[in-house]
């Protein structure tokens, strides 16, 4: 199924039931705030895992895209789908224009590129007249899917975020398992190689960014639907920083390490709320853990010990 | 009044000195950054923390022990350059064998780590720090007026960018040190302890960022952000320079402070995005920097 092997298959099996059933014993948006960040997560961990190249400006994608999804919402009344497509869209516009810029360098200078041109997103958004500046874009209605159906119900907003992410996840295991995600991994082991064997290797990083970028995009656009906000939070490079944490946690590279990444991170934020400044220390300090001593992070772990693809 | 292209020379040259001072700090920052990563392979992503400790120390030198500003011009970057070379010993070396990016991933794990520390004990609203009596006031230079601890700063870090490139470049110590980034187990092989070196380095680097920091404390309030607020730029700043030549750094830094101040005086709505325009026009037209060494 989708390529996956049988460990996968079983996992994904797992995971679609997890989806299921949380929604009965958990808050749905918890569930739903957990199921964006691990959308955001697997399409970064398409960037760093899979092409081996470490975007840290990967908030400026899922920013934009919340702010386009948050004002077709809110000014042009469209309907959720198209709103949420146009969030994705956007993200894989930008992904064009500044992924162009960035895979000019590789290494470390493509993730200071990619900081860079999201700080500069950021500074936009910031003076932009359409972004509301500090406020951002609030009250933001859910609106209809399809027209009919009505989205202010949290159940009924739950079953359709769990779709999109459903659609995306299956979508970058796809990405991964082509063909193209096969040049993809030979880049990332050893891209004079890949040259040499005649692939235009810069064309394949770019279309992975942008891939990448577009379901960012997507992720954005559907976190400022299910909670009708977008605001400067979305674009600012700490939510770069924890993307990047989320996928190293969960075990980078694996595919379905950042959505475990993403539920143990929000969770973490989740109980940490009233901790103030602590929550970034613990992010800090979790981060150097797992640079120190834990780099396959936890389904890589998993993986590991069972000698499992996971 | 005169006017220089329709606009009062007074805010002009103020502009331009305000650039000159923020030129002095990209510089001073990204000089450091550069030296660390010849050496170590890593960006540096701590740097802006450090920077910011090293306005704290200034301060708690000065609130909790009454050392003044000229003391702590020294004493904070040697007391932060031995917080660095503790890091370095600790943390930092144990990753020289992987990929380079987890030395970035753990610096800025690390920035995340101090800054959240430094939030939580004096929270993010930001402590005064005088100017000393004695750079307190404003020198009339004919077409303005120029706070006198503003000139200060930029002759200071001129002094230090300076001092900075003749050490690499001119004495014996800079000698080995740029040997050993081109080849570091080959200098090893003629008794060089480059370890040790790797370790001064990253403190001397770190010092460089602390010195920033106390210059910076009079000017902005010292807060945990302060260091955060510039590296992003920072980091534009080397890639537009690359990080191949100690001078292009130097001068990479001060010029694109110069362009910040002007655009601030012809269209203020692009000054916070001007140094990232250009870092564009850069990757487009020479992708490895204006000094950077070809790939």
């Amino acid at each position: 199924m989708f390529g996956f092997s049988r460990s996968q298959s079983i996992a994904f099996l797992v995971m679609v039931a997890l989806i299921v059933i949380s929604p009965f014993v958990l808050y749905p948006v918890f569930l739903m705030r957990v199921l964006c960040a691990a959308l955001f997560a697997s399409a970064f961990n398409l960037m760093l895992g899979y092409v081996g190249l470490l975007s840290f400006g990967h908030a400026a994608y899922f920013g934009m895209g919340a702010y386009v999804t948050a004002w077709t919402m809110k000014f042009w009344h469209l309907d959720a789908i198209f709103a949420i497509a146009l969030g994705g869209l956007t993200g894989a516009a930008l992904g064009l224009v500044l992924g162009y810029l960035a895979i000019r360098r590789s290494g470390i200078y493509f993730a200071m590129i990619t900081l860079a041109l999201a700080q500069m997103v950021y500074f936009f958004c910031l003076e932009a007249p359409f972004t509301g500046g500090e406020d951002g874009i609030q009250q933001v209605p859910r609106g209809y899917l399809f027209g009919f159906i009505d989205l202010s119900n949290d159940m009924t907003m739950y079953w359709v975020v769990a779709a999109v992410f459903l659609g995306g996840f299956l979508m970058i295991h796809r990405i991964i398992h082509s063909p193209f995600g096969q040049v993809l991994k030979g880049i990332r082991e050893n891209e004079p190689r890949a040259t040499s064997l005649g692939y235009r290797t810069d064309d394949y990083k770019l279309i992975a960014f942008v891939l990448s970028c577009g379901i960012s995009g997507l992720a954005g656009g559907t976190k400022a639907l299910v909670f009708g906000i977008a605001t400067l939070t979305d674009v600012h490079y700490s939510t770069s920083g924890e993307v990047v944490l989320t996928t190293l946690l969960g075990g980078l590279g694996t595919v379905f390490g950042p959505a475990m990444g993403a539920l143990i991170v929000t969770s973490m934020e989740n109980y940490l709320a009233q901790a103030g400044a602590w929550v970034t220390v613990i992010q800090g300090a979790i981060f150097m853990i797992c640079v120190l001593a834990f780099r396959r992070g936890v389904i890589g772990e998993i993986a590991n010990w069972r000698k499992l693809t996971l | 009044m005169m006017m220089i292209f329709g606009i009062p020379a007074p805010l002009l040259f103020g502009q331009l000195l305000l650039g000159l001072i923020n030129g002095a700090f990209y510089a001073m920052l990204s000089l450091g950054l550069a030296i660390i990563f010849g050496m170590l392979n890593i960006i540096n992503f701590a740097h802006g923390a450090l920077f910011m400790m090293g306005a704290f120390v200034a301060w708690m030198l000065l609130d909790y022990l009454g050392i003044g500003y000229f003391p702590s011009l020294i004493l904070a970057p040697l007391i932060v350059g031995v917080f660095g070379i503790v890091l370095e010993r600790t943390i930092i070396s144990r990753l020289y064998k992987l990929d380079h990016l987890y030395g970035l991933l753990l610096t800025f794990g690390l920035s995340l780590v101090i800054e959240g520390l430094f939030r939580n004990a004096y929270g993010s609203s930001g402590l005064p720090y005088r100017i000393p009596n004695v750079l307190q006031g404003a020198t009339d230079l004919g077409f303005m007026f120029m706070p006198n601890y503003r000139g200060w700063v930029v002759l200071v870090a001129l002094v230090v960018c300076f001092s900075t490139w003749a050490i690499i470049e001119k004495t014996s110590l800079g000698a080995t040190l740029r040997a050993a980034t081109e080849n570091a187990p080959l200098v090893q092989a003629f008794g060089v302890n480059v370890p040790r070196l790797i370790t001064i380095t990253y403190g001397a680097g770190v010092a460089l960022a602390a010195f920033a920091g106390v210059l910076a404390a009079p000017i902005y309030s010292v807060n945990p952000n302060m260091g955060s607020n510039f590296i992003n730029t920072v980091f534009a700043v080397v890639v537009i320079g690359g990080m191949g030549s100690i001078l292009g750094s130097i001068i990479t830094g001060f010029g694109l402070g110069v362009v910040e101040g002007l655009t601030k005086v012809f269209y203020p709505q692009a000054s916070a995005t001007v140094v990232f325009l250009v870092m564009i026009i850069v990757l487009l037209a020479r992708p490895r920097g204006l000094f950077g060494k070809a790939a």
